[in-house]
């Protein structure tokens, strides 16, 4: 119904409202606001990347820091969230798990945004490197996810660069896939073969034309891998195939609260629940942002 | 049919192959080198040599992958560096957990998604269809291990009711066997459930709109005949798909749970396995069940195509 509204009634509603240049200039931005899910759910992880940012400010003690005298304890005054086994504070260590969750989420989709993408325009455009390339993901693509990352990590041991690389090999495929397959249509149309009756080269019609045709599914898409690369760190942490198990992480903090679960529940719940937070808010977030802006996928 | 299944199986061999290729670079990938990394630092040179020449690290490279990727036509994964046995034996011992936890969780899977998917599309737009799409969302975005995580506290650690891990083989002693899976399933099940019910949702949807739905219930049919052998049979075509990619997702996820509840499975192996640098077997557990979604996601292609004709005659 906001889709009517906005291709038949765009202008005369704004003119009525008095609506500034914004709205009629990106009509899915309202749609986009109108939602409260969508809202609050941009709110939260903006407050998760500013307590991460912020996190040696913000958080009451160091993460690292050993206090043998308060191993194990319940939440209290001092210790919001607690202590681990080792007289840490685990609200400190979440706050700065946040860091690494946020920080592998957030370079993972960009790296596997920029080489999917390229991958994919250049397999939609050009038929003759199709078939090799896709191949070649379907293979990568034919490995259950996690199992690849684990593998990989396997080979070049743990640590964080290490798990970016890891998991930008996991995600490129999807995202290829995804961009390809907007090329084959967008590459149809008549402002492409238009474009290359008036002699521009290939490569801004990719740039100008096909890329900023499929943006709005990649946009979503993205979202989505954000969530999935955080909880795949955490899931290679947490098998100790992951981050180096001395940086707090969320993944590595609920593998050390495995071994004391039957005593101190804290230490599993409360990064567990940080971790479900952060990714059930992305998935809010790409749904909202696949209604705003791919009306066509929209889910009834 | 026939045809396309040749066709099908055509197609699959250069992903067969790609999937060699990653499995075998693995080992080359190792920063440095691979059989001094495997030793540890107290190896001396001679140790390394032999192990280079049991590995067959001395050969050129095509040479070694021809090698070992002819073994594993042949189901050889080579010699297990840790365990002392060959790495296809190792796996045959730990096949049984993983494949059963990964059908229960299917079976899970299946039975919460599919019911949940019908009730939220026959109620559309009711309290409880948004009731269960939240559901659904939440589900899908706590990850196994930590569901895993919170069933042990609730049914292990506090109400005692379940075990919070270990194995009873299904012959040894069924009851304990099922009591024992019960967590393990539902934790990995679960997410993917909501992935399925929102499938089943949607494409139910669709399916009630259609002419021959109002036909039948013009007819007289009550709902339930209605939508569950008119509608229904129709809207879980679409749902095959996913079912298919999901068991790769349980098989994936089957791992990171087999650590959680102590399941000696194959994910389990592989996960110790990486600690021990233990190549030949992550490699071989690795390949196994890459192959093993392979070929699961070929059948339910084939099944596909035999549940909806409109596939097999468009495509031909």
């Amino acid at each position: 119904m906001v889709q009517v509204a906005s291709l038949d009634l765009r202008g005369a509603a704004d003119a009525r409202r008095g609506a500034g240049g914004w709205a009629r200039r990106w009509p899915w931005a309202r749609s986009l606001v109108a939602n409260p899910v969508t809202v609050l759910s941009a709110l939260f992880l903006m407050l998760t990347v500013l307590a991460a940012v912020f996190a040696p400010l913000l958080t009451p003690h160091d993460p690292t820091f050993l206090d043998p005298a308060v191993r194990l304890q319940g939440p209290s005054a001092d210790h919001p969230l607690g202590t681990d086994d080792r007289g840490r504070d685990v609200l400190s260590r979440i706050v700065h798990g946040g860091r690494v969750s946020l920080l592998i989420g957030i370079s993972v989709t960009a790296a596997a945004a920029a080489l999917g993408a390229t991958l994919g325009l250049l397999s939609g455009y050009y038929a003759r490197i199709d078939t090799p390339i896709m191949r070649t993901l379907d293979g990568l693509m034919a490995f259950p996810s996690i199992l690849l990352a684990i593998a990989i990590m396997a080979s070049l041991g743990p640590s964080t660069f290490n798990v970016f690389v890891a998991l930008v090999v996991v995600y490129t495929p999807t995202i290829a896939r995804l961009v390809r397959s907007t090329t084959l249509v967008t590459k149809q149309q008549a402002f492409v073969e238009s474009a290359r009756s008036i002699g521009m080269v290939d490569r801004a019609i990719l740039l100008r034309y096909v890329f900023p045709n499929g943006l709005s599914p990649l946009i979503v898409q993205c979202t989505f891998v954000v969530a999935f690369a955080i909880i795949s760190e955490a899931s290679l942490s947490f098998l100790g195939a992951g981050v180096d198990p001395e940086t707090p992480t969320w993944g590595n903090m609920l593998r050390d609260g495995q071994r004391v679960l039957q005593r101190a529940w804290w230490l599993s719940v409360f990064p567990g629940v940080a971790l479900v937070l952060t990714v059930l808010t992305l998935n809010l977030l790409g749904d909202g942002l696949r209604d705003a802006l791919d009306p066509r996928a929209r889910r009834r | 049919m026939i045809a396309y299944i040749l066709r099908r199986l055509v197609m699959l061999l250069p992903v067969i192959l790609v999937v060699g290729v990653v499995v075998f670079g693995l080992v080359h990938l190792t920063p440095g080198e691979p059989a001094a990394v495997i030793l540890g630092d107290q190896a001396t040179a001679a140790d390394i040599e032999r192990l280079r020449d049991q590995l067959g690290l001395n050969d050129p490279l095509p040479v070694q992958f021809v090698r070992w990727f002819g073994g594993v036509l042949r189901l050889d994964f080579g010699e297990s560096i840790f365990l002392g046995e060959p790495v296809t034996g190792a796996l045959r011992d730990r096949v049984q957990p993983t494949v059963l936890l990964t059908l229960y969780a299917l079976a899970i899977q299946i039975s919460i998604g599919v019911p949940a998917g019908v009730l939220a599309a026959v109620r559309h737009n009711s309290p409880l269809d948004r009731a269960l799409t939240m559901v659904a969302i939440s589900g899908a975005a706590v990850p196994t291990f930590f569901l895993g995580i919170l069933l042990i506290l609730l049914f292990a650690v506090r109400l005692r009711w379940l075990p919070s891990g270990g194995y009873v083989p299904l012959a040894e002693d069924p009851v304990a066997h099922l009591k024992g899976m019960l967590l393990p399933a539902v934790a990995l099940g679960f997410s993917s459930a909501g992935l399925l019910a929102r499938l089943v949702r949607s494409s139910m949807l669709d399916v009630l709109r259609e002419d021959f739905v109002r036909t039948a219930f013009a007819k007289g049919l009550p709902e339930r005949i209605v939508v569950i052998r008119h509608a229904l049979r129709n809207a879980l075509i679409p749902a095959l798909t996913v079912i298919g990619t999901s068991v790769g997702a349980l098989l994936g996820g089957a791992v990171v749970t087999e650590t959680v509840f102590t399941i000696p499975g194959m994910g389990r192996l592989v996960v110790q396995s990486i600690a021990r640098r233990d190549y030949p077997v992550i490699q071989g557990a690795i390949m196994a069940i890459a192959l093993t979604y392979v070929l699961v996601n070929l059948l339910v292609d084939l099944l596909y195509v035999y549940a909806d004709p409109r596939v097999r005659l468009g495509g031909s």
